[in-house]
């Protein structure tokens, strides 16, 4: 199991704050996941996580897109930070 | 580095009392710097701007943490500093309320300042915080700025630009 946790605008957009899933069989990159998601949610989804913008971490540490990702991780999305 | 506070907590802070704490435990500081973020009324510039209402903070709990902590490490390396404290508030914060603050104790001032103002534009651009602003036209998710990109950029080692 992978779990996926969305923020910020992309936490809205999507409806959904996290979730936990199945690591789908043949994908073992950031993008596969999100192309995956993009293709078997519907145009919310693809909507949603479309803007080049997204920004990634795997187990909480800043990752790429073509970062690998394999069971047991935690992989979130994100939209630029606006702190402080 | 000697101590490291860090909390992300909704409720309110006393710089006077994180102050207070800071300066009273070690006789070997000599300098204090800190820095408070508040929240402003007015976003955008003199011609294009709006009349911010309150703020709503959101962040990635666990991976702020570790992302401040990394920060701080970060400062420890270039500068002489002793105890570092940051406090970020979350949550929905009206205007003039705080938000930041983050306070560093070194021997000497020009560590202090640097590591404050390095802390400071890092957290910006890498801590997992989000901001939405409230104005009396709806609520918008606040956009990154490129002003702040730079002010990270400028602490590349051999910068000219600070």
């Amino acid at each position: 199991m992978i779990t996926v946790r969305y923020f910020a605008s992309i936490r809205e957009k999507l409806g959904c704050a996290d979730e936990t899933l199945e690591l789908p069989a043949g994908i073992d990159s950031v993008q596969g996941l999100l192309e995956h998601l993009k293709q078997q949610r519907g145009q919310a989804w693809e909507v949603g996580l479309k803007n080049s913008a997204v920004l990634v971490a795997v187990n909480q540490s800043v990752a790429k897109m073509s970062a690998a990702i394999k069971d047991g991780d935690e992989i979130a999305f994100f939209p630029p930070v606006t702190g402080g | 580095m000697r101590s490291l506070k860090i909390s992300i907590q909704q409720q309110d802070f006393s710089i006077e009392f994180e102050c207070k704490a800071l300066r009273s435990t070690h006789k070997d500081i000599g300098a204090l710097a800190t820095f408070t973020g508040q929240v402003r009324d007015i976003n955008g510039s003199d011609t294009e701007h709006e009349m911010v209402e309150s703020l709503y903070l959101e962040h990635y709990p666990g991976m702020t943490e570790k992302s401040l902590q990394d920060i701080v490490e970060a400062a420890d390396v270039r500068w002489s500093i002793l105890d570092v404290c940051i406090i970020h508030r979350i949550g929905e914060l009206r205007t003039a309320e705080q938000i930041v603050f983050v306070a560093v104790t070194s021997q000497h001032r020009r560590d202090a300042f640097a590591a404050c103002s390095f802390i400071m534009d890092f957290l910006k651009t890498s801590a997992p915080f989000w901001k939405k602003s409230k104005t009396q036209a709806g609520s918008h998710w606040v956009d990154a700025k490129d002003s702040d990109r730079q002010a990270v950029e400028s602490w590349a080692e051999g910068s000219q630009k600070r």
